[in-house]
């Protein structure tokens, strides 16, 4: 609990940053990144860290509620409303109200992140594996895939593309909320943030911020090239024939010649 | 299709009431599908076609009777298993997306555990057998048009050769343009495969092009008449079949039937080397006043006026008319018909490639409809 009270009081002295940036007290001081280089890095790593480390909890945890969601559709009203409920509580609360039963440890701040990703994950992994065409299903089921199969080859596959989008946004809201966690002493990236905000110092305080910036984008850039190695058939050259499956199609070349293919058969549009 | 042999699938007393509902969608249908054969099931909406082809392959659960396939109840068959054994065609193809089109194809095969190089075979054979470049192979399905993947999805319920293939409205989600083309690629593709299939439609002439017998069901899966497609014209068993079927009976058995079942006569046509005398008679015999002539390897030449026909003068010397109006014996009644209305001298000429077999006239084919007439007549 100390840990807390002493970041809460941190936040609400006057901040001498309050005079903004001064020759003393620049934007950054460069020679910090060498001297300092063992704790920025330390703090990179644990932001990692706790953001994969919430981030996979959660799409585990996501995975078992969609499953449990659609296949018991009475069920999904309640998770998703459960889920929702868990997003709008505040972090700083969220985090501060876990100290007295989980300590200040790494679990403590990994509960609210968890938290925080499964509305997220949650509902896209539903929408991905309801944005399965029923013919789809269909055919699987008549062809005589088993169940099992029928969900890994066919319905996750086309699902991913939802489910990777899901993750980028978990993922980079996650690395904003770790910094919070910086209030119990496990915010990676935000205990640089808080303790420039302490000490009135511009430096840690802009690295923090910098790199957490920088690992959001760098995260997200590689779950969007994941999302395309995942998903080849999503970049296959369309040929003016999107997934409406079979509304009348012309036969002449579709393959080759999208203009041709892309021509209006029937009226409308 | 010989009615000797055992039906492929063998429906009996087939009942199915879904959960909730007061009354039965399908009751007590049977049917024995004849090995070979195509059999379509058509009737208005609510007839339960479509949940009596699901039922075959169990993705409904019958709730009373016997589906025999191959003799063997299919409810004591590994659903899975039974359906891995039943070719299965729907009308939107459901392809995978996310497979390339060889891998859709060879979907079966996979789930039986073929080795690759088996699948990659099999996979290129079924490509030819229904019409596509082995090029699209390593296509995905949204590059291809409608008519193309409706050839996949066809492709892909052969792929482990199964005996019977079942197909719900395949052609209904195409042009019309299209769908005929695929409907004679079917049959095409029949003649080489020999597959029981059953075909659910909406379509009318689309069930009396495919089928070697039609299942015509009323609502509640009330069989109302199992019969061939000429039968079911010929002699409908009810008012409702001949409310279903509606109007133009008679046009549409001119369209069944083709003109190998009509014996053509040689009408007014003789050889470029007989008489004019001769030519005359074969006028006056057919009351024409045209003579048409044919050369010694029984080569249509064209026709002559009577009019032009004068004694002393060789026929082969006189002017000449070509045909204009052809057909073949695979032609249709229909077909005929059309041609010989387009004609000037009313009378269409039967060639088999180059050579002459006869012609077939307005009387002919009158006579062939009332021959139709009286066997329907006989009959009812």
């Amino acid at each position: 609990m100390s840990a807390l009270v002493h970041a809460v009081d941190a936040l609400r002295v006057p901040l001498p940053l309050a005079q903004g940036v001064t020759e003393n007290n620049p934007i950054i001081r460069w020679s910090y990144l060498t001297e300092q280089s063992d704790r920025i890095i330390q703090a990179l790593v644990q932001h990692v860290q706790l953001t994969v480390g919430a981030v996979s909890i959660g799409l585990a945890l996501s995975m078992v509620l969609a499953g449990i969601g659609l296949r018991y559709r009475w069920t999904m009203g309640p998770i998703t409303g459960t889920t929702a409920v868990l997003y709008t509580i505040p972090s700083v609360a969220f985090f501060g109200v876990l100290v007295p039963y989980t300590g200040s440890s790494a679990t403590t701040a990994l509960i609210p992140l968890v938290c925080f990703t499964l509305l997220i994950l949650v509902t896209n992994i539903v929408d991905g594996f309801r944005a399965v065409p029923r013919p789809v299903k269909e055919a699987a089921e008549g062809m005589g895939l088993s169940p099992t199969s029928r969900v890994l080859t066919v319905e996750l596959p086309i699902a991913t593309p939802y489910i990777i989008n899901g993750l980028r946004i978990a993922t980079v809201t996650t690395v904003g909320l770790v910094t919070v966690a910086a209030i119990i002493g496990y915010g990676g990236l935000g205990r640089l943030i808080l303790d420039g905000l302490r000490r009135g110092f511009w430096t840690p305080l802009t690295i923090g911020a910098a790199l957490s910036i920088l690992l959001a984008i760098v995260l997200d850039l590689a779950f969007f090239l994941l999302g395309r190695a995942l998903t080849p058939w999503s970049r296959s050259v369309r040929t003016g024939r999107s997934g409406d499956h079979g509304e009348a199609g012309d036969d002449a070349d579709a393959g080759s010649d999208p203009a041709g293919a892309a021509r209006p058969v029937t009226a409308g549009a | 299709m010989s009615d000797e042999s055992p039906p492929a699938l063998r429906l009996k007393g087939v009942r199915k009431r879904f959960p909730g509902a007061n009354q039965d969608a399908v009751q007590a249908l049977d049917l024995a599908i004849p090995r070979g054969a195509i059999v379509s099931l058509i009737g208005p909406s609510g007839c339960g076609k479509t949940t009596t082809l699901r039922m075959i392959n169990r993705l409904i659960e019958p709730t009373g009777g016997r589906i025999e396939l191959e003799g063997t109840d299919v409810t004591d068959v590994d659903a899975t298993e039974l359906r891995r054994g039943i070719g299965y065609v729907i009308q939107q193809v459901g392809l995978f997306p996310h497979r390339t089109i060889g891998a859709n194809i060879g979907t079966v095969p996979r789930a039986l555990g073929w080795d690759k190089r088996r699948i990659a075979e099999r996979t290129d054979e079924l490509v030819d057998l229904v019409g596509l470049e082995r090029d699209m192979l390593p296509r995905y399905p949204d590059q291809l048009s409608g008519g193309q993947q409706q050839r996949v999805g066809v492709a892909r319920a052969l792929a482990a050769d199964p005996p019977v293939l079942l197909m719900d409205e395949p052609f209904g989600a195409v042009d019309p343009i299209v769908r005929g083309r695929l409907q004679d690629e079917l049959l095409a593709l029949q003649e080489r495969v020999h597959k029981t299939i059953v075909l659910v439609t909406h379509d009318l002439d689309e069930a009396l092009k495919l089928s070697d017998r039609i299942a015509l069901l009323n609502v509640g899966g009330v069989l109302e008449q199992f019969a061939s497609p000429d039968e079911l014209l010929r002699a409908p068993a009810s008012s409702f079949v001949e409310r279903f079927i509606g109007g133009g009976r008679s046009m549409r058995r001119l369209g069944l039937t083709t003109l190998a079942a009509v014996t053509p006569h040689r009408g007014s046509v003789v050889s470029v080397d007989a008489t004019p005398q001769q030519a005359r008679a074969a006028m006056d015999e057919f009351r024409t006043d045209w003579v048409g002539l044919t050369d010694d390897d029984d080569r249509f030449l064209g026709w002559v006026a009577r009019a032009s026909v004068a004694d002393g003068v060789a026929l082969d010397t006189l002017e000449r008319h070509e045909p204009a109006a052809t057909v073949t014996p695979d032609d249709t009644l229909a077909t005929a018909l059309e041609t010989i209305m387009n004609s000037r001298t009313l009378v269409a000429v039967v060639r088999e490639g180059e050579r002459f077999l006869g012609v077939v006239t307005l009387e002919q084919i009158h006579a062939e409809l009332g021959a139709l007439r009286d066997a329907g007549d006989a009959a009812a």
